[in-house]
């Protein structure tokens, strides 16, 4: 019953011949029947959960984007997402997270100069400030803000699209959604959708 | 509030374990044991040359699991090479020598050290039929060599320990591949993606272009957690909102790359007759999980360095929607098994949570470590366990009616020097060298000062454990780290198994000697309560000097 007898160059060939047959079996066959199944059954999310804005795709649902102008000044009538080192900032085709170890002196420059960004613009103390405000997400995309920091920017934006705050307080309020299942994670903000609802607002 | 959660959370994931974890468990004992083959293995066995009822050596076994590894490597390397030519390339070049070399060994090790950004370097071609086919057959291999070392303890005077080729392709078709066909449809439903779109540049709401990535992801992701592979498809990997949408699906990934590794101690247990046995490795694996997620999710919690202090919370590489305890769970799982896959960058933790990884794999990888390398590696630390018992009260050792004699210690003592030379000697190689110093310093290290020495030692200990994740900082795509790393990958994972297939066929040659009075009992709590204290015993010694130098001396700082 032994196989010992078998030469070490036939264990070879039979290696090729399996490695060939699972390369058509698991990475054609099963990655066209998961792009089948997904295309047909759930299309939405299987091209990337694209969000429009009127009729214009103006992103996808789960990757963040910046709201800032070609010099990467941010806008002050958009929400602002967090800092971001995928690329310049939200580029989809680089997603990276800054990886500056918890005493690099570049990101603590970096945490100060955002900080001192968002007290000029939004008139609030250094210690209002949440952490997701001042830190570059894992991935650059991060989609989210805290509701908290969410709450700090409505009365700029309110201030900047010259509408009552009392109405960008109610998009904000809306736009909160909570961790999944209601324990699963940390309730968040969409940054993309806000700013949808908002220029929907607006418009 | 949110340590509720949090206990919530981990209340979830230990109910779905415990609930999947037995008929899993019995399933794959089931899968290893029986003697019939489907039809279409029949086929299979047919076509490749394989006579699936005769039994191998442990020498022919392992001369199988080597050739077909090695075949792996070539054909992945030729793969990268001829990129430019192989269709839904993206348009993206040739892969160059060294990092092919090194992401050839990468794979098929189960490791997926990446010393690449996969969104501007691999094309659909590579990453579909190269990468994700070793995500599979990587991890069945794995559990091949852990199956055929409980065949060892199971057989009684047998010279050979189950047949390879069987096993492999039972472990792709029967167990992997429905599995992976379940959880990408979830996960798909959850938003991961699943398209052949390349890139689709869209105009953003304030009139920007933003490039939004197309790709089989799903199909990836599901068996890059089943496989305990960790390979992102995207460089942010499972951080990535394409990858990991949202929190449950980031649990559920947690779940499916624990899944097959607390499965396989009841596997073990059923295979070798006695339960309990299965029920006391599980014991071992859940206490060191659950200490271990603790003490990072602490550190994280607190944040402390400069940093996060400065920024009022350790959310430096972390996603909103997973906060901190959803990336401290997924990171400790992902480094206690081999997977490497993150939800967050480990090189941006405060100094003491960035040591939990470290410290996970230091420990091998054994809570519940890698499919199949976590249960042959919490064997062999049994192994070692038994031998130590046995010193201290001036008996044999036997382990499950097997004597462990001089020729079954030392294998398992050759095992646990392997990953602790590779890490160490790479490490100070990197570093004593003047001209590799020099190399690593001014290109390779991202973060100055003793977090550099960290990055490094980071890389090697998770190339010599086949885990695959990184301070991520680190760059690794230089001549020097690409070879290193690469052999230490290669070592890392093929001289253990040598020496776990020379144990199987070495135990599976004994006759099974009954109980006696004297034997030590290793389904108890007392066994249970010894094999945690020579996991973390082993470790302790071995690296606490290197550890002191770099996230120690940085979070003491």
């Amino acid at each position: 019953m032994s196989t010992t007898s078998r030469t070490a160059g036939r264990q070879y060939w039979v290696a090729l011949r399996a490695m060939i047959v699972f390369t058509a079996v698991l990475g054609v066959a099963y990655t066209l029947l998961i792009t089948g199944i997904g295309q047909l059954a759930l299309p939405a999310q299987a091209n990337g959960s694209l969000v429009r804005s009127g009729d214009a795709v103006v992103g996808s649902a789960l990757i963040g984007q910046s709201f800032t102008d070609a010099d990467g000044n941010a806008l002050p009538e958009w929400f602002q997402s967090r800092p971001s080192a995928a690329g310049d900032g939200y580029d989809g085709a680089a997603s990276s997270g800054s990886n500056y170890g918890p005493e690099n002196a570049d990101l603590l420059a970096a945490i100060a100069d955002r900080k001192a960004a968002i007290v000029a613009s939004d008139g609030v103390t250094e210690d209002q400030i949440p952490a997701d405000a001042l830190t570059a997400s894992a991935s650059g995309l991060d989609p989210h803000i805290s509701p908290e920091y969410a709450q700090l920017q409505v009365e700029r934006v309110a201030a900047a699209r010259s509408l009552p705050v009392e109405e960008v307080q109610k998009v904000v309020d809306r736009a909160i959604q909570a961790p999944d299942l209601g324990y699963l994670g940390e309730p968040t903000v969409n940054v993309l959708q806000l700013n949808i609802a908002l220029a929907e607002l607006a418009g | 509030m949110d340590t509720f959660f949090a206990i919530l959370q981990v209340a979830t994931l230990v109910l779905l374990l415990v609930l999947i974890h037995r008929p899993l468990g019995d399933y794959m004992a089931h899968l290893y044991t029986s003697r019939r083959d489907l039809k279409v293995e029949g086929g299979f066995y047919r076509l490749i040359g394989v006579d699936s009822q005769a039994e191998q050596t442990w020498r022919a076994y392992l001369r199988s699991v080597l050739a077909f590894s090695l075949v792996g490597v070539l054909i992945l390397y030729a793969m990268q090479r001829l990129q430019a030519v192989l269709p839904y390339s993206l348009g993206m070049q040739p892969i160059p020598e060294g990092l092919s070399f090194n992401t050839a060994i990468s794979f098929v090790t189960n490791t997926n050290w990446q010393s690449y950004s996969p969104d501007v370097t691999m094309g659909y071609s590579v990453q579909l039929a190269g990468l994700a086919v070793q995500n599979f057959v990587s991890a069945a291999v794995g559990i091949a060599v852990a199956i055929a070392l409980v065949r060892g303890f199971a057989y009684k005077r047998s010279g050979t320990i189950g047949n390879f080729w069987v096993d492999l392709t039972r472990g792709v078709l029967r167990l992997l591949l429905p599995l992976s066909i379940l959880t990408a449809i979830i996960l798909i439903a959850g938003g991961v993606i699943q398209n052949f779109n390349g890139f689709t540049d869209v105009t953003t709401l304030t009139g920007g272009t933003q490039s939004i990535p197309g790709g089989p992801v799903a199909s990836q992701e599901a068996i890059k957690e089943l496989g305990t592979n960790g390979g992102g498809f995207f460089n942010a990997n499972s951080a990535h909102p394409f990858e990991n949408p949202t929190a449950w699906t980031s649990l559920l990934e947690v779940f499916l790359l624990l899944a097959i590794p607390f499965s396989l101690p009841r596997t073990f247990g059923t295979m070798v007759g006695d339960k309990r046995q299965g029920n006391a490795i599980l014991a071992v694996m859940s206490t060191i999980f659950l200490v271990s997620l603790s003490a990072l999710s602490i550190f994280e919690s607190i944040g402390g360095g400069s940093a996060p202090q400065a920024a009022g919370a350790a959310m430096e590489g972390k996603e909103d929607r997973f906060g901190i305890f959803g990336s401290t769970l997924f990171g400790t799982a992902s480094t206690l098994t081999s997977t490497g896959a993150v939800n967050s960058m480990h090189d941006s933790y405060t100094a003491l949570g960035g040591m939990m990884p470290m410290l996970n794999m230091m420990l091998g990888e054994v809570a519940p470590g890698g499919v199949g390398s976590g249960l042959y590696g919490m064997l062999i630390l049994a192994v070692i366990a038994v031998f130590i018992a046995g010193l201290l009260v001036g008996r044999t050792p036997e382990y499950l009616g097997k004597k462990l004699g001089p020729r079954e210690i030392k294998l398992a003592s050759l095992y646990i020097l392997v990953t602790p030379t590779l890490v160490l000697a790479g490490t100070a190689a990197s570093f004593a060298i003047p001209a590799i110093r020099d190399d690593v310093t001014t290109t390779s290290i991202w973060n100055p000062g003793i977090h550099g020495l960290s990055e490094v030692l980071y890389a090697f200990t998770s190339a010599a454990n086949n885990n695959g994740s990184a301070f991520a900082g680190l760059t690794a795509n230089t001549p020097w780290l690409n070879t290193a790393l690469g052999v230490a990958m290669l070592l890392g994972r093929f001289l253990p198994m040598v020496l776990v297939l020379a144990l199987a066929g070495s135990l599976a040659a004994q006759d099974k000697i009954p109980a006696t009075s004297g034997t030590l009992p290793t389904h108890r709590p007392q066994f249970v309560g010894l094999l945690v204290g020579v996991t973390v015993i082993i470790v302790a010694l071995t690296y606490f000097p290197a550890i002191t130098l770099g996230p120690l001396a940085e979070g003491l700082q």
